[in-house]
């Protein structure tokens, strides 16, 4: 069960065998990983606040998956999942994220001086220079950032009790509010809001809603909703998180156009802010230098980072190479709406595909670097040029 | 340990927290600590009920309008003995607000003991759910007996098909929300090998919904058996919909009459249907199947859940009692559409539906009629009262169609005195 744990010594009355999930017709990282063997071995198990096993895969047993998109098929409850059930989690994490093993480090690297310029662009080449913030506003729509934190000794939302969750808003309503300068802003709670402030969120495109992917409402992650939800924003609508949705807190930096160094920039000094601030009132955010950031899903260990741009691509993105040069730069492509949706009148939304074994800076140079080659492709076919010369490497 | 205590103090919030709950230095120190593992039940000790309690303010359900924080706070402790807790029970109702005009249940027993566990908000839920009845003082009275229906044969220029569907729990195994896979297999075991024992009109066959070959989906279909992965939030954010499609199955006999569904939102759901108005065939099918497959889970040691108080015990409130629904498929153009139609069919203690079931609208003039109550009335008496009060509402259409008026009957008594 996502939310009590109690039921665990129950289900020992039985076999494994009896108990272990059909994984016949599934396909997620879960399902690749757990063998009858591994589930014997670890079904006794539970963290300190009662998470275990069953509640772990539980989404991944209800989900079986995509024959093209290999979702992870399991979840965190805390941050101690990830120790009690490393068995499970470190073959899944080394799955997904690329080879990234047990014993490899994460680098965390929040510091927006280093990112660098392109080595095409006009400005001269140096390997220090500031660079990302002249993406070409004909083509790039927007840029954006975002990351999750959790806060260390509190269960993650597929686990934790209303009154946990009901603090973490507290903690998060009381820090923010002292925010001030740029990242002077307001909290919404999701279930106080008015009318015309849900109105304003939905049209800045800022308003989240209940989860209605079945990923996520089979791990227990929209319990109780929407008790302790909320947004908050600073007032220019630049600088965004959100409370209790998928993790602790989502920390998002946007704006329109092609200043990904500005966003970036930020992103990295709200974020630093927010966490002084916890820090000044006891708690830290969950993170260690095997995983790095701890969030609720392993797809978003690492940085958690998706920094991404909405961009103009129509030509490039009927090329067939498409597809591989958006693999060998590392990005991935989503439709305007987000995960999950299509990609309307040949605007893309372009970001990172990796999250963990990479630092944020390299993740978002990686995007800026990306961004301004497929640019660069565009205006090619667009001139009805050949584009093979400028194929990349595989980075 | 000082330093830590001052830099703790020094967070205004964690402090009035920590004050707040009279929590000690101990427990101050997890915040802080590299290791800030807090076991459940310390958890349970630095959130105290009031911190835990639902906010219900926005809700419309029998649970919402019974719980208090009083009565969460002395039951949230409490588990029952195969560890089911009282969030478990409620997290449907808090999940779903209900409706303004549709008062749902809001909450699910997670197996047998939990109507005992937890009795103190369960009781006022049946009662408001059951129409009074009051667990506490009142008994149910069990009567499968078929022949003493009456008049069970209607009118089959308006009823197009009968039908009479109950669930039955088998004791010893936690219900939907809360059963292991596990668990789930052993009632999907332990039911099928009983209805394998079924002989003559009873005789049948068993189709895992995991194994079942596309053709036999298909006629499933045809046939209307075929159910599917639940979809209402109500049903989805108890837990019933773990693991699907693992452990559930469709059985039906070979007439097509009798069907049996396994681990859908209950242990099993039993319906007897036919074409026609021969509700006291459908009823006497009904009666001797369940009866033949209780003998038959029985000579295996197991038995169903029930009591005096509940009679048999099923995972939502609502269905307590008979769980017993009788209904009909009728066609009513006329009457459907007098203004007193929904007055004659309270009183009868009659509800209506789509045919497509409950949360479905009426296609044409063809409407679902059948019992609203489950609990505090037999078996008998609820497939009776269908039977009377069908019979009434088949008699206001014919009197419509002659153009003649019709009455509203009076309403009938709620419970046997």
């Amino acid at each position: 069960m996502p939310f009590g744990n109690t039921h665990n010594l129950l289900k020992m009355n039985y076999s494994a065998e009896q108990e272990y999930p059909d994984l016949t017709k599934h396909n997620n990282h879960m399902a690749k990983v757990l063998t009858p063997e591994m589930y014997a071995a670890l079904r006794d198990k539970q963290t300190p606040s009662g998470f275990t096993l069953d509640d772990v895969i539980q989404t991944g047993v209800d989900n079986p998956g995509h024959p093209f998109i290999m979702t992870v098929g399991c979840v965190a409850g805390d941050e101690e999942t990830y120790d009690v059930f490393k068995d499970l989690l470190d073959p899944v994490i080394e799955d997904r994220h690329g080879g990234y093993k047990p014993t490899d480090k994460h680098k965390t690297d929040l510091n927006p001086e280093n990112l660098q310029v392109y080595p095409h662009s006009t400005l001269k080449p140096t390997l220090f220079i500031t660079g990302g913030d002249d993406l070409d506003p004909n083509y790039v729509l927007s840029s954006r950032v975002r990351t999750g934190r959790s806060i260390r000794g509190f269960c993650l939302p597929p686990h934790c009790s209303r009154g946990e969750r009901r603090a973490i808003e507290n903690l998060s309503i009381e820090s923010l509010n002292v925010l001030d300068g740029e990242f002077k802003g307001k909290y919404y709670a999701l279930k106080n809001m008015t009318e015309e402030e849900q109105q304003q969120l939905i049209d800045d495109h800022f308003l989240f809603d209940k989860p209605v992917s079945p990923l996520l409402l089979a791990s227990g992650m929209a319990r109780d909703w929407p008790d302790a939800r909320g947004i908050w924003h600073n007032d220019d609508k630049t600088f965004l998180v959100w409370v209790n949705e998928e993790d602790h807190l989502r920390v998002i930096s946007m704006q329109k156009g092609g200043n990904m160094r500005e966003v970036f920039t930020r992103f990295c000094t709200g974020l630093t802010k927010i966490e002084a601030l916890f820090k000044e009132r006891g708690h830290e955010f969950m993170w260690n230098e095997h995983l790095g950031y701890v969030l609720t899903c392993p797809s978003n260990l690492g940085t958690g980072l998706r920094g991404g741009v909405h961009v103009k691509l129509p030509n490039v993105s009927k090329h067939e190479k498409f597809g591989e040069i958006l693999k060998r730069l590392r990005l991935q492509k989503r439709g305007t709406g987000g995960v999950d949706t299509a990609a309307v009148g040949g605007v893309f939304d372009i970001s990172n595909a990796d999250r963990l074994g990479f630092s944020e800076v390299e993740l978002v140079q990686m995007v800026v670097d990306g961004v301004k080659l497929l640019i660069e492709m565009e205006k090619r076919l667009e001139a009805g040029e050949s584009i093979d010369d400028l194929m990349p490497d595989q980075k | 340990m000082a330093s830590t205590f001052t830099r703790l103090l020094s967070g205004r919030n964690t402090a009035v927290l920590l004050a707040g709950l009279g929590a000690g230095t101990l427990a101050s120190g997890y915040m802080l600590s590299d290791s800030a593992a807090i076991s459940a039940e310390e958890k349970r000790k630095l959130y105290p009920p009031s911190a835990d309690f639902p906010d219900l303010r926005k809700h419309n359900n029998c649970m919402a309008s019974a719980l208090t924080p009083a009565v969460y706070a002395r039951l949230r402790d409490k588990l029952t003995p195969n560890n089911w807790s009282l969030d478990q029970c409620i997290q449907t109702g808090v999940d779903n607000p209900g409706h303004p005009f549709i008062k749902t249940v809001g909450m699910v027993a997670g197996d047998e003991e939990s109507y005992e566990v937890f009795a103190e908000i369960f009781n006022p839920v049946i009662k408001d759910r059951h129409n009074g009845y009051d667990p506490l003082t009142m008994k149910h009275p069990t009567d499968l007996d078929a022949s003493k229906i009456t008049s069970g044969m209607f009118d089959e220029n308006y009823v197009l098909s009968s039908r009479v569907r109950t669930g039955r729990s088998i004791r010893g195994l936690s219900l939907p929300p809360a059963c292991s896979r596990a668990e789930r297999r052993e009632v999907e075991r332990v039911v099928v090998q009983a209805l394998s024992g079924l002989k003559n009109d009873l005789s049948g066959r068993y189709y895992s919904l995991t194994e079942m070959t596309e053709q036999e989906q298909q006629q499933l279909i045809d046939d209307h058996f075929l159910f599917d992965k639940p979809v209402s939030p109500l049903l989805t954010c108890a837990g019933m919909a773990r693991d699907w499609p693992d452990a559930r199955g469709i059985w039906h006999n070979n007439e097509k009459t009798f069907l049996i569904w396994i681990n859908e939102e209950d242990h099993t759901r039993v319906i007897s249907m036919e074409k026609g108005g021969n509700m006291k065939r459908v009823f006497e099918r009904f009666c001797r199947g369940l009866k033949e497959v209780e003998r038959l889970i029985q000579e295996k040691g197991w038995e169903f859940m029930w009591n005096e108080h509940l009679g048999y015990v099923l995972t939502c409130p609502s269905n307590l009692g008979t769980g017993l629904r009788a209904g009909v498929h009728v066609r009513l153009p006329l009457l459907s559409k007098d203004p007193r139609f929904s007055k004659i069919l309270d009183n009868l203690r009659l509800q209506k539906r789509g045919t497509g079931g409950v949360d479905t609208a009426a296609v044409g003039d063809t409407f679902d009629i059948s019992n609203l109550d489950r609990l505090g009335k037999s078996e008998v008496e609820l497939v009776q009262l269908v039977v009377d009060g069908v019979n009434y509402l088949i008699d206001c259409e014919k009197k419509l169609e002659k153009g003649q008026d019709i009455k509203v009957p009076a309403p009938i008594q709620q419970f046997r005195k």
